[in-house]
């Protein structure tokens, strides 16, 4: 059985108070700019915690066998889905009561032909933006990701207890099942979290790009999770293979991320119509943005492809941990442009408050994995590929 | 060795031994060919000849022996084209992508699924060319000085971006499938006997390169089929999103969508799987090797093309509702025209084969019979030549001016050339399964002992 050690609960509740401090001061000193803030580290550890759902159903539908030794690590990490949830409900609850002005068509009288804000082009997107359905909608994707995560998470602890491959191939449908909702609700949980602040503006492959970023960031989390439990001398079936695996799929969705952000950029820059590429100018012509905008997608693209394409990189620990650090924090810096800027116009920066709440939730997201990793045996039993995944060898 | 679970499926029946698979394989190259072949194969030449006299009409009396008009300037040739260059996209996967994920169920049919992307690729460069209209200048897409007698190639071209990126791809898997052939043509060599045929003995010897079988020789094989397929696994990104640029780039409502390099991508290897099943089932049974190509590795198939399908499927929604969402009214209308317009049962085709009918691979048994699968196999073929039109002619058919708007309608040219590239696939199919070891058997053996029946039972 893991236990948590006082140096680890120290840091973690060290980091909170950070983010609570922080997360204060913002709203005292600036709320217009603390709630963007709060709404990008939100998006990004959401992400994290919903990409452990994936990363568990996914081995389930592929029939994967490496990954089984660790597979309570990811299982771990989704104990941190109902918190963040919870705070993305609470920011869509806040939007709609107009306690902030993240989304711009929540205008007062922008949908209203009378009113002098008046907006033809928002006012036609009323049917799908209207506070109602919104809520309706962010509550039937936080409550769908909630109860598959809870009912994945039950399945395998169930399967510790019990014989045969029955339990088993109830996780095969289950996942199956998020599958399908997963692949609907991530793509419009994007669209309404994010896209919408930047009312006018649309894009096809806003969802799948989403998806890419949350999938860098949650194989880089699991990564660094998996590591810390075996340099603290837990998962003794974890060897370099298993990193060599998870060190692949790091490399290949920081591409996949690339890929994407390059396929919306460049299909926009090229066509250059006015409306789509506003969204562009408003950070590409920016000071505040300009920067952070090549340089998050540089290092997200950069790092991984030098330092992670030799195989001896990916068994590398050392080499690892680096590239994982600079994914998270170009991730994180490309996350706060998705926000800012739309809501914030030109006076967005990035100062305590953003960085203060993004410390506290990874203090948060630590502190529930750790204490997830707790509850149950870090070794599975009964799992009918765990022989598979115990004798690895790639 | 390598563990394998108990609950996972043979992936050989029928308890063979490393003999066994030699014989099986060498079969085909060494025996005769059975009447069924000879009627598939006079029927494909047949067609391809039918082709090649379209061809040369159109040659000798230019594009306008062809449908087109000049709202309409683009429809069968370039749907044809991308057609083939997405069906190429399964053998890819298969070959670069499953090998890096480990995939044993890949062996089995690795070597089919690549020799159907060269032969695809094949039939896809035709229609460049002879939409140039001057195929014998076809060297001016190359960028070479001027005094070759073209101007330098326009660079912001995604057209040009093509020729780039499929003759890349058309390399890298030509090299990857022939350095995979090696040791199967030593195998052939070995077996020949030098006074019985001792030309195709020379032959299969000049072509397998003094392999030995060494441990030497099979190391620097490992290595280069890694470094083949890490090369190759970005091809499989990068040529279709290319070709989706083709039309992505562009202005045109129902063109420009951000969403399209990797939805064309998912939809090329959707079609090349369906390609796959389609040539595999039919070979399996005319060269008896129904113990390798087995049941598993169809459902594996479909598997992927219940995943395809239905990402594909998300996409054609969410373009949908992004017309409606972006308040231009020219995509609304782009849209609205494609679903209900004149070419509606052209969309409907597209919807039902693409995103209806593969959802019945959810019942397992469906995604676990032959006959099924063949029949959907074929609808998912169809469906996706009508993805290609719907996208290209109802977008271009009613364009800006309503004055020029009309109708496409093929000339038995189009018609003919189509169905020429599809004999022309077919003879080189076939005549691919009498003279090659359609099985990568050497790689196969590697997994006996992990994934044969009969060790499988013996656990």
């Amino acid at each position: 059985m893991f236990t948590i050690d006082q140096k680890a609960k120290k840091f973690t509740i060290s980091l909170m108070i950070i983010g609570l401090i922080a997360l204060i001061y913002g709203f005292i000193s600036n709320p217009h700019g603390a709630w963007p803030a709060l709404l990008f580290n939100t998006y990004f550890y959401l992400g994290i915690s919903i990409f452990a759902v994936f990363f568990v159903a996914l081995q389930y539908v592929a029939e994967a066998g490496w990954s089984i030794v660790l597979k309570r690590v990811p299982e771990a990490v989704m104990g941190a889905l109902p918190i963040f949830s919870l705070i993305m409900l609470f920011i869509m609850i806040a939007s709609i009561m107009h306690w902030n002005h993240i989304y711009h068509w929540l205008h007062e009288g922008i949908m209203d032909p009378a009113n002098e804000h008046y907006d033809k082009i928002i006012a036609g997107k009323e049917p799908y933006l209207n506070a109602t359905f919104f809520i309706i909608r962010t509550i039937i994707y936080l409550l769908g990701w909630n109860y598959f995560a809870k009912k994945l998470r039950s399945l395998s602890i169930l399967e510790d207890q019990s014989v045969g491959s029955k339990i088993h191939s109830m996780g095969i449908s289950t996942s199956a099942w998020f599958m399908v909702f997963f692949a609907v609700t991530s793509s419009m949980a994007s669209w309404d979290w994010i896209m919408s602040i930047d009312t006018h503006w649309f894009s096809t492959l806003f969802g799948w790009y989403v998806f890419a970023e949350w999938s860098a960031i949650g194989f880089t989390t699991i990564f660094l999770f998996t590591l810390y439990l075996k340099r603290m001398g837990y998962l003794n079936h974890v060897n370099e293979n298993h990193i060599h695996d998870l060190g692949k799929w790091i490399f290949a969705f920081s591409l996949v991320w690339t890929y994407m952000w390059f396929s919306q950029f460049m299909l926009i820059w090229y066509a250059n119509i006015p409306e789509e590429v506003a969204y562009f100018t408003a950070r590409l012509e920016v000071d505040n943005y300009k920067f952070l905008f090549w340089f998050s997608m540089l290092i997200n693209f950069l790092f991984p492809i030098i330092l992670l394409m030799s195989r001896d990189a990916k068994r590398n620990n050392t080499r690892l941990i680096f590239v994982s650090c600079v994914i998270l924090f170009g991730h994180w810096l490309n996350s706060y442009l998705l926000v800012a800027p739309g809501t914030l116009n030109t006076h967005g920066h990035i100062g305590f408050t953003e960085i203060g709440i993004g410390l506290g939730f990874a203090g948060l997201l630590i502190y529930i994995t750790l204490n997830a990793l707790t509850k149950q045996p870090l070794e599975t039993k009964n799992h009918p590929f765990l022989d598979e995944s115990k004798n690895l060898h790639t | 060795m390598q563990k394998e679970a108990e609950i996972r499926d043979p992936l050989i029946l029928g308890n063979k031994t490393y003999h066994d698979i030699t014989v099986d394989v060498a079969r085909p190259v060494e025996g005769k060919a059975n009447k069924y072949w000879w009627i598939l194969f006079s029927l494909s030449l047949l067609l391809f000849i039918w082709g090649v006299l379209c061809i040369a009409y159109t040659i000798g009396t230019g594009i306008g022996a062809w449908g087109l008009n000049k709202t309409v300037n683009w429809a069968w040739d370039i749907t044809n084209f991308v057609w083939w260059i997405g069906i190429g996209h399964a053998g890819t996967l298969i070959s670069a992508v499953l090998l890096l994920f480990r995939q044993k169920w890949r062996m089995a049919i690795n070597r089919s699924a690549e020799a159907m992307t060269i032969f695809g690729v094949v039939q896809a460069g035709l229609f460049p060319l002879i939409h140039m209209g001057r195929p014998w200048l076809a060297y001016w897409v190359l960028p070479i000085p001027n005094q070759f007698g073209s101007l330098w190639v326009n660079f912001n071209s995604p057209l040009l971006w093509d020729v780039f990126a499929i003759s890349t791809y058309l390399s890298v898997s030509v090299v990857f499938w022939y350095i995979g052939l090696i040791p199967d043509f030593a195998m052939l060599r070995d077996r020949m006997s030098s006074t019985l045929s001792p030309m195709k003995k020379k032959l299969y010897a000049f072509l397998a390169f003094g392999w030995s079988g060494r441990a030497k020789h099979w190391q620097r094989f490992e290595e280069v089929s890694l470094v083949l397929a890490g090369l190759a696994t970005p091809l499989v990104f990068s040529v279709h999103s290319i070709v989706s640029m083709d039309f992505a780039t562009s202005v045109i409502p129902g063109w420009h969508t951000t969403i399209f390099p990797p939805y064309f991508v998912l939809g090329a290897l959707f079609s090349g799987f369906a390609m796959v099943e389609t040539l595999l089932i039919i070979m399996r049974k005319v060269v008896n090797l129904e113990a390798y190509i087995t049941i598993k590795h169809v459902e594996y198939m479909n598997v992927i093309i219940l995943l395809t399908g239905s990402l594909v499927g998300t996409a054609y929604i969410t373009e949908l509702f992004m017309a409606w969402y972006s308040g231009v009214e020219f995509e609304q209308y782009a849209f609205l025209n494609r679903a209900t317009g004149p070419y509606w049962w052209a969309y409907a085709i597209m919807m039902t084969c693409n995103v209806l009918t593969p959802q019945l691979y959810w019942f397992r048994s469906i995604r676990t019979s032959f006959v099924a699968t063949f029949i959907l196999s074929i609808f998912v073929n169809i469906g996706m030549w009508f993805e290609r039109f719907v996208i290209i002619v109802t977008s271009l058919h009613r364009d800006f001016l309503p004055t020029s708007w009309t109708m496409f309608s093929p000339t038995f040219i189009d018609i003919g050339i189509y169905l020429g590239t599809i004999g022309f696939f077919f003879t080189l199919f076939l005549m691919y399964a009498r003279t090659f070891p359609v099985i990568a058997q050497a790689e196969l053996k590697t997994i006996l002992k992990s994934s044969g029946s009969e060790f499988k039972n013996k656990k």
